[in-house]
């Protein structure tokens, strides 16, 4: 029989409904997959009582011969970023270090009330700032995949979410929840192999999830396959009277509606990004997922984003700005850490607070957002990136009259080793040129494997759709999977 | 685009975020790098352009005018560094 940790969710929502085994074995396996998996640094709390009970709950539903819940019986990850009560929830930050929220954020009860339990927190970079897990601090993820030339090098989990994507890829859950501001649920989906969509802006409640830019902050699912995402992001979705940006739009039935045929649809390629020095084996990748979805039937057309090379720097000083204002509220008064030296004013305790509490990457970053707000250089910096914005959505609006989805790579490279771009914020910044443009116009995008490169290390292939069309970015997504036959998986070595 | 030291304080101070001087000296080439890099926005010719508001078309909401909330001092409370009183406790701000 194959082993139970194996399964993805839709396997393990049918199996538990079939009776071919109950969600107690479910939970009881996946709890000693992550018990067993420490050297990757992944889960910051482990929480087997909240899986095993959410087990029992939906082993108990089923032998009462009550209707099943969405995803009863299937465990999951929780990505830092959302606060769960009465679990401790950190962004992996010194400074929300012991802050155990009183409350539950609204997806993750989403979640719960769909008959999910919870293995535990996943790591992440600080408060979702970075794109290899190193601004933990709490140590990063370690990627459970190796290169296939014998190195042992520690490789990059991708960001910001790369617990959730480690956790996912190791096999040690099923699925785990995302967010993604800049492209924090595709990249890390695409460098270990699994698959993960940020849905349209204002789909998942922002409410109760840690903020950094919430003109960009969305959540989202990665799991092993395009299947899998549409049942929990089904889970996940819904409007929500506590997020003002939240959408008043009825939740899609995605699973239902998937098909892998994309007869009549058009894909658009467009041309901008194509960028300079993009490795070949990218290049190739992105060839052969063009033949894939022109084999499912779709039609390829070319398109133009002109100010695509424009959206990393817009992205670089909006997203500053805002996470400037939202982390101001870290100030050692009403939650988490306070330093306060002897005979210090209050002044002096919110700036030892902070400079205690805030890793390297989080400081830079309220310094960056900072300046960019202040006297004198707010509309050169602020008003000029949010213009930008408007062109960068205009470019997809323009976009949207030839096609109806665009295909792209999600990330410029494969994953890279630990330590190897942490030295140049830019560089590390790059990985996102795919990504964040569609964070910019707040569009659904989602990250499938396509295959690997020479070092048999996975790559991903990006969909972005028009707002609201989640259920064309799942489809075409679902071709390219099907074509892809991804197979590869990291070897155990944790 | 070239950061001084003084500046780095300046928006440090204004961030309310303790800094050394040893610190000031690293984050000045380093901030201004990443300023020299968004700074090719200026290139992009904007006029007649609005700033983004909203991605997705959006209308803000009004909710009736009730109490939904509350009751709940002790939660509220309950992550606090210092509370005493049931109040938040802070150092003293008036001499």
């Amino acid at each position: 029989m194959t082993e139970l940790t194996d399964l993805g969710i839709a396997a393990i929502r049918d199996g538990v409904r079939a009776g071919d085994f109950s969600a107690r074995e479910v939970a009881e396996a996946f709890v000693a997959a992550v018990a067993a998996a420490k050297p990757l640094n992944a889960f910051l709390v482990e929480t087997p009582d909240h899986a095993l009970a959410a087990a029992d709950a939906a082993d108990a539903a089923r032998a009462a011969g009550e209707a099943p819940r969405p995803m009863a019986g299937v465990p999951i990850g929780m990505k830092d970023l959302f606060c769960t009560k009465g679990v401790p929830s950190t962004a992996a930050s010194h400074i929300l270090e012991g802050f155990t929220p009183q409350y539950e954020s609204t997806v993750s009860q989403k979640l719960w009330d769909a008959g999910a339990g919870m293995l535990g927190k996943l790591n992440m970079d600080q408060f979702a700032m970075g794109s290899s897990n190193e601004t933990s601090h709490f140590g990063n993820v370690v990627s459970p995949w190796r290169r296939s030339d014998g190195g042992n090098a520690d490789l990059a989990p991708g960001g910001s979410s790369g617990g959730s994507s480690a956790a996912v890829a190791a096999r040690i859950a099923p699925g785990a929840t995302g967010t993604d501001t800049g492209g924090s649920i595709r990249q890390p989906a695409a460098f270990t192999g699994i698959s993960g969509i940020k849905p349209t802006y204002g789909r998942c409640s922002r409410w109760g999830v840690i903020a950094f830019a919430s003109s960009l902050d969305q959540a989202g699912p990665m799991a092993r396959d395009v299947r899998d995402c549409a049942i929990m992001l089904e889970a996940m979705a819904g409007f929500d009277a506590k997020d003002a940006t939240s959408l008043d739009v009825a939740v899609p039935q995605w699973e239902a509606g998937l098909t892998p045929s994309l007869k009549g649809k058009r894909v658009g390629i467009p041309k901008e990004y194509r960028v300079d020095g993009m490795p070949p084996e990218i290049e190739a990748l992105w060839q052969q997922g063009i033949d894939w979805v022109r084999d499912a039937g779709a039609e390829v057309v070319e398109v133009s984003l002109p100010h695509t090379k424009y959206a990393l720097p817009a992205y670089y000083i909006i997203a500053p700005a805002e996470a400037s204002s939202n982390l101001a509220r870290y100030d050692g008064v009403r939650y988490g850490l306070r330093d306060l030296p002897d005979g210090a004013n209050l002044q002096e305790m919110y700036a030892k607070t902070r400079a205690e509490g805030f890793g390297d990457e989080v400081k830079r970053r309220i310094l960056i957002g900072t300046y960019v707000l202040s006297a004198g250089f707010y509309d050169a910096y602020y008003t000029q990136a949010q213009k930008v914005r408007t062109l960068i959505a205009q470019d997809f609006d323009n976009a949207w009259e030839r096609c109806d989805v665009l295909l792209t790579p999600t990330a410029p490279s494969a994953a890279f080793a630990l330590g190897e771009k942490n030295a140049d914020p830019i560089a590390m910044y790059l990985n996102d040129v795919f990504t964040v443009p569609s964070s910019l116009a707040g569009l659904p995008a989602m990250s499938v494997p396509g295959g690997v490169d020479a070092g048999g290390l996975p790559l991903g292939l990006q969909v972005i759709g028009k707002a609201l069309d989640e259920q064309a970015v799942l489809n075409a997504a679902l071709a390219i999977e099907q074509r892809a036959g991804f197979v590869a998986r990291p070897g155990r070595w944790w | 685009m070239s950061v001084t030291i003084d500046t780095v304080r300046r928006i440090a101070g204004l961030a309310r975020i303790a800094i050394t001087e040893e610190e000031a000296a690293r984050l000045a080439p380093e901030l201004g790098n990443i300023l020299g890099f968004i700074e090719q926005l200026g290139e992009v010719d904007t006029a007649g352009v609005a700033p983004m508001t909203a991605v997705i078309p959006n209308h803000l909401r009004l909710r009736d005018d009730v109490v939904t909330d509350g009751g709940i001092r002790e939660a509220v409370l309950a992550n606090a560094p210092q509370a005493e009183h049931g109040f938040f406790t802070v150092p003293k701000v008036i001499e």
